[in-house]
C-alpha cells in the first residue's frame, strides 16, 4: 500500500472534516472501552493475569529462537513445513511460490494485518493470482479498494450507508440498510468462493511450539473455512507470536478476547496442526507456516524490545484520543494508533514515519489499558530521541528546544527571562487579560484564546516580599 | 506519617508556568503547606522540570536541568510542586542516568520525596482542616499525568469535599486528555483544537460556574477554549479554591475590573 505517514498532518486535516467518519469514530469511543471495562469489571483478576501476560511474553522474548525452532520442529513432525523470512519481499516470493506450485488461481484470506504488512495482495494479483478477504470487514474494503483503518476492526471508519452503497453497487441485488440482509449477501457471495479457493491464506494470533499449531480467532467462522476447505493452508505470521504451551496460549486469548472486543472469549477458536491425517474428514492437504520477520528480530535487545509483547489487541488506539480524533487512514501505513507510531517507524524508517511518534500527547490512557505492559509513551519518545539525534527534528523546534534549554540550564538567565516574557505579555493581554491573536504561536491562537499572566511572576513577588520583610 | 513535634521543612518546586502564569497557585500552595504544619522554602536555583526537552528527545539537555534540579532540591525533606506533571517529570530522572551513575541514586532519593501538592496533604499529611469560603457549582479536570503517573484522582476531591460551599459536578470523560500536551497543541493545532473542544463540551453539559484542576498547562488549554468560544466558566487551579485565595481574576479574565493594573 501507499505509505502517506510523511503527510500526516494533511490526512489529519482532512479526518477532521469528514463527517462520515467523525460519525464512524463517535461508535469507537463509545463502544469498545466500554465494552472493554464492563469485561475487566466481570474479572476481578485481570490485573494478575496482564502481569503473567508481560512476564510471560519478556521469558518468550529472551527465549525466541528456542521456542521458534521448537515450534518448527514440531510442524514438520506434524507433516508441515515452514519458511522463515526475514524480508517483506522474502515472505511475498514465498507465497506466491507455494500458490504457483499449487497452480492457484483463487485464494481466500482470513483477516491478518500481517499480510498487509508484506503487501501480499497486491503481488498475488500482479502474478495472476486473485485474493478473497472472508472477513466481513475486509471484505467491505476490498470491494472499496480501500486498507483497514483498524487492527482488529478494519472497516471501523465506515457507516452502514457506505456498507449499503458498496454492496449495491457490486452485488446483482436491491439496496439494503439491513444489516441482516447485508450479511446474507456478504455470506451468499463468500460462500461460493470458499469452495472454489485453491488456497486458503490465514493469519495466526499464536503460535503454540509444543504442539506445532497456530490459532486463529474471529467472531464470523471465515477463518475456519479458509483453512479447511482449500487444499492448501498457508498461515502468514510473524515471529514474536510464538508461545511455548497451549497453557500459556490460554492466558493470551483471555486477555486478547478481554482487551479487545470486551469479550469473554472470542466466538471462534480454531487450532491447525499440520495438514489432514488419514483420520481427519476435511482440512488441507498441505500445511505452510510463513514467519515473518520483517525488522522484528533487530528489536530483541534494543530499546524497542517491550513492543514484541503486543498480542494486537487494538485497546491502545480504542481509547486513543488522538485516533478518535482522527482514525485509523490518517496514520498512513498498517498499523495505527499508539501501538503504530511505535512499530512503524521501525518498518518503514523513522524518516518517513517521523511525525506519528510525535502525534501524542503522551496522556497515557495506551499504557493504562495495554493488557501486557507496553510502555508505549516512553517507545514513543524513544523515537523522538532518535530523532533529535539524527537531526530529523523540523529545525525550528530542535533551534527552539535548545534556546529554550540554555535558559533553563541558567537559574538567573531564566528568571530574566521568565520576568521580560511575563511583562510582555501581560502588555499584550492589555486590559483583556488574553491575547486573542499571535503570530508567533498561531497553532495556540487559531484555535483559542491564550490567558496572560495575571501579575508578576512569582520568583519576583516572592522575592519581593524576602527583602521587605516577609 | 509526620511526627507531630517536628515540623517538616518543604522545598518548594514552583514549577515554571506557576511562575510565569500564576503566582496566586504558589502562594496559595505554600498557604496550604503552612497551614498543614510544613516550613516552606523556595529553593532559588531551580527553573523548569525539563519536560519540554525530554519529550522532544533531547535527552542531553534534559539530563543537564535534571542535574540543575535535583541539586537545588537536596537537603529538603519533601520536595511539593503545584502540578502532577512536572512533579511526575521529576519522578522520570532516574531514567536518565545510568545504574552506576551517581546522579542515579540522586534522583531516586528525590523521587521518594517529590509529591503533588493534592497528594502530599491528603496521602503524607492526611490534612483534613480546609477553610475556604468559596461558593459554586464546580467541575474538575483529571490532568493526565497526575492521574495515572502518581494516581491522583481522589485527594483533590477529598480536599474539595471539605468545603461546605462546592458543590462537585463530574464531567463525562473527566480522564481524557485535553489535548494540551505541552508542545503538541502547536505542532498539532488541528487534532488538540478537536480534543480541546470535547472537553469543553463536557465542561460546559455539567452547568459548572467553575472548572478546577492540578495543572496549569491544561489550564491554560482550557480557558483559552471556553472563553474563545463565548463559555461562561470560570478556570481555576484547585489550590485557588482550597487555599481561599479567590481576589485575582480567574484564568485568562481581566484584572482591570478589579482596580488592579499592571
Amino acid at each position: 500500500m501507499q505509505i502517506t505517514s510523511p503527510q500526516f498532518k494533511e490526512n489529519a486535516r482532512i479526518a477532521l472534516t469528514d463527517v462520515g467518519l467523525q460519525k464512524a469514530l463517535g461508535n469507537v469511543k463509545t463502544g469498545f472501552p466500554q465494552k472493554r471495562a464492563n469485561a475487566v469489571a466481570r474479572l476481578p483478576e485481570f490485573d494478575q493475569l496482564r502481569d503473567q501476560g508481560r512476564d510471560l511474553k519478556n521469558h518468550i522474548i529472551a527465549n525466541l529462537d528456542i521456542y521458534l525452532e521448537e515450534f518448527e520442529a514440531n510442524v514438520i513432525k506434524n507433516g508441515g513445513h515452514v519458511h522463515w523470512c526475514r524480508t517483506s519481499e522474502d515472505a511475498r516470493q514465498t507465497i506466491l511460490k507455494i500458490c504457483q506450485d499449487k497452480g492457484a488461481k483463487t485464494v481466500t484470506k482470513g483477516k491478518s494485518m500481517v499480510t498487509e504488512e508484506i503487501n501480499l495482495n497486491e503481488h498475488l494479483e500482479a502474478n495472476g493470482i486473485t485474493p478473497i478477504e472472508t472477513d466481513l470487514g475486509e471484505y467491505i474494503l476490498q470491494l472499496r479498494g480501500e486498507h483497514p483503518s483498524h487492527i482488529i476492526a478494519p472497516a471501523i471508519h465506515l457507516n452502514l450507508e457506505d456498507v449499503s452503497e458498496t454492496f449495491h453497487a457490486h452485488h446483482n441485488k436491491p439496496k439494503s440498510m439491513d444489516p441482516a440482509v447485508l450479511m446474507q449477501e456478504a455470506r451468499e457471495e463468500l460462500r461460493a468462493r470458499f469452495v472454489a479457493a485453491d488456497v486458503g491464506i490465514t493469519g495466526a494470533n499464536f503460535l503454540v511450539a509444543e504442539t506445532g499449531s497456530s490459532i486463529i480467532v474471529t467472531n464470523e467462522g471465515n477463518g475456519d473455512l479458509t483453512q479447511t476447505l482449500p487444499k492448501t493452508h498457508i498461515v502468514v505470521t510473524s515471529i514474536e507470536k510464538v508461545v511455548p504451551t497451549l497453557e500459556d496460549m490460554t492466558l493470551f486469548l483471555r486477555l486478547l478476547a478481554r482487551s479487545a472486543t470486551g469479550q469473554e472469549f472470542t466466538v471462534y477458536n480454531t487450532l491447525s496442526t499440520g495438514p489432514k491425517r488419514p483420520e481427519d474428514q476435511d482440512g488441507p492437504e498441505d500445511y505452510h507456516v510463513v514467519l515473518v520477520d520483517n525488522g522484528r528480530s533487530d528489536m530483541v535487545g534494543g530499546e524497542l524490545q517491550d513492543m514484541l509483547r503486543c498480542i494486537r489487541c487494538a485497546a491502545c488506539m480504542n481509547h486513543c484520543p488522538v485516533y478518535g480524533a482522527i482514525g485509523g487512514h490518517s496514520y498512513g501505513w498498517v498499523y495505527p494508533g499508539p501501538m503504530g507510531s511505535v512499530l512503524t517507524p521501525q518498518m518503514i524508517g523513522i524518516e518517513k514515519a517521523a511525525l506519528l511518534p510525535n502525534a501524542s500527547t503522551f496522556c497515557g490512557k495506551c499504557e493504562s489499558v495495554c493488557p501486557v505492559h507496553i510502555p508505549l509513551p516512553k517507545l514513543m519518545r524513544h523515537w523522538r530521541k532518535n530523532e533529535f539525534e539524527r537531526h530529523l527534528t523540523p529545525k525550528a523546534a530542535r533551534w527552539g528546544i535548545k534556546t529554550w534549554a540554555f535558559f533553563a540550564k541558567r537559574p538567573s538567565l531564566y528568571r530574566l527571562l521568565s520576568q521580560t516574557s511575563n511583562r510582555m505579555l501581560r502588555l499584550l493581554g492589555g486590559k483583556k487579560g488574553r491575547i486573542h491573536k499571535l503570530p508567533m504561536v498561531s497553532g495556540w491562537t487559531d484555535h483559542r484564546d491564550m490567558p496572560v499572566p495575571s501579575s508578576k511572576t512569582f520568583m519576583q513577588q516572592w522575592n519581593e516580599k524576602q527583602k521587605a520583610g516577609h | 506519617m509526620l511526627d507531630n513535634n517536628k515540623q517538616p521543612v518543604i522545598g518548594l518546586f514552583v514549577t515554571c508556568l506557576a511562575d510565569l502564569y500564576r503566582p496566586e497557585v504558589v502562594f496559595a500552595s505554600i498557604k496550604l503547606l503552612e497551614a498543614a504544619g510544613c516550613r516552606v522554602e523556595v529553593p532559588q536555583s531551580q527553573t523548569c522540570c525539563g519536560q519540554p526537552a525530554f519529550n522532544t528527545g533531547d535527552f542531553s539537555n534534559t539530563a543537564d536541568i535534571a542535574r540543575l534540579t535535583i541539586t537545588a532540591l537536596e537537603g529538603y525533606e519533601y520536595v511539593v510542586g503545584p502540578s502532577g506533571s512536572c512533579i511526575g517529570m521529576l519522578h522520570h530522572y532516574p531514567e536518565l542516568f545510568q545504574p552506576e551513575d551517581p546522579w542515579h541514586a540522586r534522583a531516586l532519593a528525590l523521587k521518594a520525596r517529590a509529591f503533588e501538592i493534592t497528594s502530599f496533604l491528603v496521602d503524607v499529611l492526611q490534612f483534613s482542616n480546609i477553610q475556604s469560603q468559596f461558593k459554586g457549582k464546580v467541575t474538575y479536570h483529571d490532568s493526565c499525568s497526575g492521574l495515572r503517573e502518581l494516581g491522583i484522582k481522589q485527594q483533590p476531591r477529598a480536599l474539595l469535599s471539605q468545603i461546605e460551599g462546592v458543590e462537585l459536578t463530574e464531567m463525562e470523560e473527566s480522564e481524557t486528555c485535553c489535548g494540551f500536551g505541552g508542545t503538541f497543541c502547536v505542532k498539532y493545532a488541528d487534532i488538540s483544537n478537536r480534543m480541546v473542544g470535547n472537553k469543553t463540551d463536557n465542561v460546559a453539559k455539567t452547568g459548572a460556574q467553575t472548572l478546577l484542576g492540578g495543572d496549569l498547562g491544561c489550564l491554560l488549554n482550557m480557558a483559552g477554549k471556553l472563553q474563545r468560544e463565548g463559555k461562561d466558566v470560570q478556570v481555576r487551579h484547585v489550590v485557588e479554591v482550597l487555599a481561599d485565595q479567590l481576589s485575582h481574576p480567574a484564568l485568562g479574565e481581566s484584572a482591570y475590573h478589579l482596580g488592579k493594573s499592571l
